[in-house]
Parts: structure tokens; C-alpha cells; sequence
């Protein structure tokens, strides 16, 4: 299964990018729209409310108090154990995409408020190849979900990831068992976690951490699953039915909890939080 | 006999086939014949060793999905006195691509799960070639905690090219069935032993090997994505793929059971008749039988509690990084994570 495309990569960061210039073409329903209308609109489309891709760094702004965030791990930064090559080693892919993103892998996690409650969070971003899951951010995940426990506060954790990072073979797969191990141990000591899908969550991702919240938030919209739909098309050789691992499909097959829009996030985690008290 | 051969195998197949003609014209009374047939036997060994000595990481892909090769049912003929297969997740169906039961092994009770590929056109099919659905994860899981609320060790054996990725899968939720075998798995109270036989094919693997041990066959593999899959990924643009482009993505992911034993992602190899497991299935399953009773009887030993913090810090160390380590907090220790620098 190829959870890790490159195609769908260079494709989704034509996407994600909101072109300089005053005017911008939303994916979803082709309107052309007023930029800085879209930004004040937490990158959301004015006009059919389709959820922009946006970065780790801004997905905090909108989901954290101001000011509240604490950084953990900020230094943790993957080797490259399979001295891995595709057109260009690994090593310098990552270096790549550190300068590119000022990441220093798909995700960053940290200590905040939300609404004034403490909580541990992890965030993927995607521009970051693709969010791909490798020692790193199966590193982090389990450091925060670790520090929640620890402190008995709330784990919230959002997911953009392409699935497992190839190119650190499987060290890159055993981070799914590790996560999810890390993530027993929460629900052993009745901490909550609460998981966010957002456009895409896809192959080791979904397959691990992202699926086991005990409760599970999607944006609208967005592509969750396990195998990409083009993986599947050519399986099957069959055409997807419309909507099909969109977050709507996953509500009605009962999948997941909630769709919630980006600017009521903030909002229903605290009210969430705040009734699992 | 007519067996099947693959490509490399090739120089060996046209010996032995001389070898067969050669004992089929020998009455046993032309010494000369019988002198022959001695070099070429002699001969054979020897290019068996050669090429079985050197495989690649391509070659043992695909010694590791050979259709000879037993699969998870072969073994447990093999290994239990007693077997009997249990079916269906209570939930949806029965998922033929993974078959499980109980089972015991010189006396010793286990609960057994493992993928199934099929043999012949029509079960390959019905296996769905050993790509699980939802259902088999979830009827994997049943058994598990079965064994689990019986006090049984946990024996699963990997053999598959994947989850499979089709509409009902995801509708039915193939990411959420594999998640959670992976928790539930990190947690068992059971002492849990896997064993790659063949082919392990990524989260769809990994969703029945979260063990106190994992040992692989000399020539299994284990795999975030198949070299097919990775080529595709790197090299599809340059044109139509072939087999140096497999296997130089066979290399590239370090797939073996030696890289992985390397890597410390696996705890043991368990040696292969010359010429691979199905030259001589009994001899593996000796073997392998040898090295199960142990683990168990090891893993035994230990209370529930060192067992599942000891599963919990083998899979919490996998991984390379640098950077510091995890801050500790006042009243909790962290456990050891992947070395840092
Ligand atoms: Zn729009």
C-alpha cells in the first residue's frame, strides 16, 4: 500500500498554498474570493465554507489561548538510519524541508491553555513531507501523550499526515505500535484524548494514534482513511462513489464523533473538556 | 515432483531436473551413472549454498512469497497435537485472510492467529490473497482477548502483502480496526511471541505483531511499503517499472530479517533449511517449534506487570533521533525512549 505519494504531495501543496496577489480560486467551488477575506476567515471559503490547508503554527493560533503555548522537544530532528535515497538522499530532504517550513519535522507539540485548561498538544503539518509519520513525530506524539499522562491533563492531538515516512522504513512503522502503546496508557489512567482529523489523515496515522481518541473531531470536508483512493481505484479498478472518505462519509458509517467547522474548534474542545471533568 | 521455481533458482532447476532423469534411467547397477549422479547431487548443494548464501534483499521478497512456502494453517498442522479454527469478529463476518483458534503444542495451550494466503486460483481468491478486511482484525482481536481471558500465550504468525485497501474496508473502518489491535496489543496480559513466516506487509502486519518477541525466518521480510509500492513512488515517471527497479527499492527499505535483526526491530532469525522453508516445511517447523516453546516458557516467568512494562519500553525504543531527552517529571519517570545525541 503506498500510504506515502509523492504525486498526491506536490498536488496538495499547490493546493494548501493561497496564491500571493488579492484574489484567490477556492479549490472546492472554483469562486474566485478576496485573499484577506479567506484569511479572516481562518482560511475557510467564504463562499462554500471549504477548510483551506494551513500550517501546524496557525492551527495553534486558532485552537490555543494566546500566549499560552510552552514547546516541548523543540530540537528532536530524525537521522537518517537507512541512509535513504530517492532523487536525493534523505538527509538532505529533510534539511530541505526544515529550511523550507522552519520545522524541524511534520509536528509540533507543546503545553497550553484552551479556554484556560491545560492540556498537552501535538500537531501535524502537512507541508512538511507531507506529514509523514516517521521517528520523529511517533517521538513526539509519544512524549506528549506521556507528559498528559503524567500530569493528569487532556491530550489533544491533529492529524494531517500522508501516512507512514518510507524513507526510515521500519522505524517509521513501529511508530505506530509505540503511539498507540502510549495511547493505552492514557485511557489506562482516564485521561482524556481527544483527536482531530483534518485534510488528510491517511495509512500509519489514521491506522494509529489519530483513530483512537476517545473522541474523534474531523473538519468538513476533509479526506480521512487508511488506504489512499488512488491505491484503491487501482486495486479495485473501480470509481470511488462521490464524498467517499470525506469526513461526512465517516460520520454516517459511524467512524467518527463530530464534524466541527474551524472557527467553533476552540469552543467545542473546552465545552468537551470541561463535561469529561 | 514438480516444483516451482523462480528465476535465480533457475541454474539449480536444470540440475535438478538432470538429477531426476539420471535416477530414473539408473537401474542401480551402472556404476558409471551412479558416479554421475553423485557429482551432480554434490554440485547442487553447492550452488544451493551459493545462491542461497548471497540472496538479495529482492530475492528473499520473493522466496518470502513463494508459492510453495507454508502458510499460517501448514504451520499449525505442523506445530499442535490439538487445533480447532474459531471464526467470525461477532460483528461483521468472518474474514478468511486471517484464521485463528486454539490450539496446543506439546502440551502446552496457545491461542493461534495468523494471516492466510490461499493456495490454487479459487482459495487465493477467497483469501483475498491474504489482505485482510476490518473483520479480520477484529476477529484477530476477539481471539485475543480470548486467550488473554483464559491465561493462554498469544502466538501470530505474519504473512501478508497488506490491509487490503477497498471500498467496504474503509467504510467499515480498516484504519480504526488496525489502531486498535496495535493499543490493545501493547497491553495484553498474555505473553505474546510473532513470527514473520513470510511476508509482512506494513500496518496490516504490524495489526497482529505488537509482541514480547518477534522473530523472522531467514528469508521473510517486513516492510513499511513493498519495493513495488516504493519504486512506483520514486521512479513511475521514468517510465514502466521492471525488476531492477524493484530491487533496488527491495535494498533501499532494508527489509530482511538481517537488517532488521541489525536495527534491533527484531529479537531473533530463525535459520531456514538450505534453499528455503519449503525445501523442507517439517525441519522449519522443528525449529520453530523449538523457539516458540522457549519464548514461552521464558516469558513465563515474568509477573503481568514486568511483562507489559517490558513490552511497553521494547517498542517504546524504536526509532533514531537526535536532540535532548524527554524532560522527567516530578512524579513519574519517563521510560527510555530511542538513544538522542
Ligand atoms: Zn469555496
Amino acid at each position: 500500500m503506498a500510504w506515502f505519494k509523492r504525486t498526491k504531495e506536490q498536488k496538495a501543496d499547490r493546493r494548501v498554498k493561497i496564491p500571493e496577489g488579492l484574489w484567490v480560486k477556492c479549490d472546492n467551488c472554483k469562486e474566485i474570493v478576496y485573499r484577506k477575506e479567506v484569511e479572516r476567515n481562518l482560511k475557510v471559503c467564504p463562499k462554500c465554507n471549504y477548510h483551506f490547508r494551513i500550517s501546524a503554527a496557525e492551527r495553534l493560533k486558532l485552537l490555543i489561548d494566546p500566549g499560552s503555548f510552552r514547546e516541548l522537544d523543540p530540537d528532536l530532528a530524525s537521522t537518517d538510519p537507512l541512509r535513504f535515497r530517492d532523487s536525493i538522499p534523505y538527509s538532505e530532504r529533510l534539511a530541505e524541508n526544515r529550511k523550507k517550513s522552519g520545522l524541524s519535522d511534520a509536528i509540533i507539540s507543546g503545553e497550553v491553555l484552551i479556554r484556560g485548561i491545560p492540556a498537552a498538544v501535538a500537531v501535524m503539518d502537512f507541508s512538511f513531507m507531507g506529514g509523514s509519520m516517521g521517528s520523529v513525530v511517533g517521538e513526539k506524539v509519544t512524549r506528549t501523550a506521556e507528559l498528559a499522562l503524567a500530569k493528569r491533563i487532556p491530550l489533544i492531538a491533529v492529524s494531517a499526515s500522508g501516512g507512514a515516512r518510507m524513507q526510515e522504513g521500519m522505524f517509521s512503522l513501529m511508530q505506530m505500535a509505540k503511539v498507540s502503546a502510549a495511547v493505552g496508557r492514557l485511557k489506562d489512567g482516564g485521561v482524556p484524548y481527544i483527536s482531530v482529523l483534518t485534510d488528510p489523515t491517511f495509512g500509519g496515522v489514521s491506522a494509529s494514534f489519530a483513530m483512537l481518541g476517545d473522541i474523534i473531531i474531523a473538519e468538513p470536508r476533509s479526506l480521512i482513511g487508511f488506504a489512499g483512493p488512488r491505491v484503491i481505484e487501482q486495486t479495485i479498478k473501480q470509481q470511488l462513489p462521490p464524498d467517499f472518505q470525506r469526513a461526512e462519509f465517516l460520520l454516517s458509517h459511524g467512524l467518527i464523533d463530530m464534524i466541527v467547522s474551524r472557527k467553533d474548534l476552540r469552543e467545542t474542545i473546552s465545552r468537551i473538556l470541561t463535561l469529561l471533568k | 515432483m514438480i516444483r516451482y521455481y523462480l528465476d535465480f533458482e533457475k541454474p539449480i532447476q536444470e540440475l535438478e531436473l538432470k538429477i531426476e532423469e539420471l535416477k530414473r534411467l539408473n537401474s542401480g547397477q551402472d556404476l558409471n551413472i551412479s558416479a554421475e549422479l553423485d557429482k551432480l547431487e554434490q554440485k547442487a548443494a553447492e550452488m544451493r549454498y551459493e545462491i542461497f548464501s548471497r540472496l538479495t534483499p529482492w530475492q528473499k521478497t520473493q522466496i518470502a512469497r513463494h508459492p510453495d512456502r507454508p502458510y499460517t494453517l501448514d504451520y499449525i498442522k505442523m506445530l499442535t497435537d490439538d487445533f480447532i479454527e474459531l471464526h467470525g469478529d461477532r460483528r461483521y463476518s468472518d474474514d478468511p485472510a486471517i484464521v485463528g483458534g486454539i490450539g496446543s503444542i506439546s502440551g502446552t495451550n496457545v491461542v493461534i492467529i495468523g494471516h492466510q494466503k490461499g493456495r490454487g486460483t479459487k482459495e487465493r481468491i477467497n483469501r483475498n490473497f491474504g489482505q485482510p478486511h476490518p473483520e479480520g482484525y477484529r476477529k484477530a482481536l476477539r481471539l485475543m482477548k480470548l486467550a488473554e481471558r483464559f491465561n493462554k500465550p498469544l502466538l501470530t504468525f505474519v504473512d501478508t502483502p497488506g490491509a487490503f485497501p477497498g471500498i467496504g474496508a474503509e467504510e467499515r473502518g480498516q484504519a480504526e480496526a488496525i489502531a486498535v489491535n496495535l493499543m490493545e496489543m501493547s497491553r495484553l496480559k498474555i505473553p505474546v511471541i510473532s513470527i514473520v513466516i513470510g511476508e509482512g506487509g506494513s500496518g496490516g502486519a504490524l495489526a497482529i505483531s505488537v509482541a514480547d518477541r518477534l522473530y523472522m525466518f531467514e528469508h521473510s521480510v517486513y516492510s513499511v511499503i513493498s519495493p513495488e509500492g516504493c519504486a512506483a513512488i520514486l521512479w513511475k515517471k521514468n517510465g514502466d517499472l521492471g525488476s531492477a527497479d524493484f530491487s533496488r527499492a527491495a535494498e533501499a527499505l532494508k527489509l530482511t530479517a538481517q537488517d532488521l535483526l541489525r536495527f534491533k526491530i527484531v529479537d531473533d532469525i530463525i535459520p531456514e533449511p538450505l534453499g528455503g522453508v519449503h525445501r523442507d516445511p517439517k525441519a522449519a517447523a522443528e525449529k520453530l517449534k523449538e523457539v516458540v516453546l522457549d519464548a514461552i516458557k521464558e516469558l513465563r516467568g515474568k509477573s503481568i506487570e514486568k511483562l507489559i512494562e517490558e513490552r511497553y519500553r521494547k517498542i517504546r525504543r524504536i526509532g533514531r533521533i537526535t536532540g535532548a531527552p524527554p524532560v522527567s517529571n516530578d512524579n513519574h519517570k519517563h521510560p527510555p525512549g530511542p538513544s538522542t545525541s
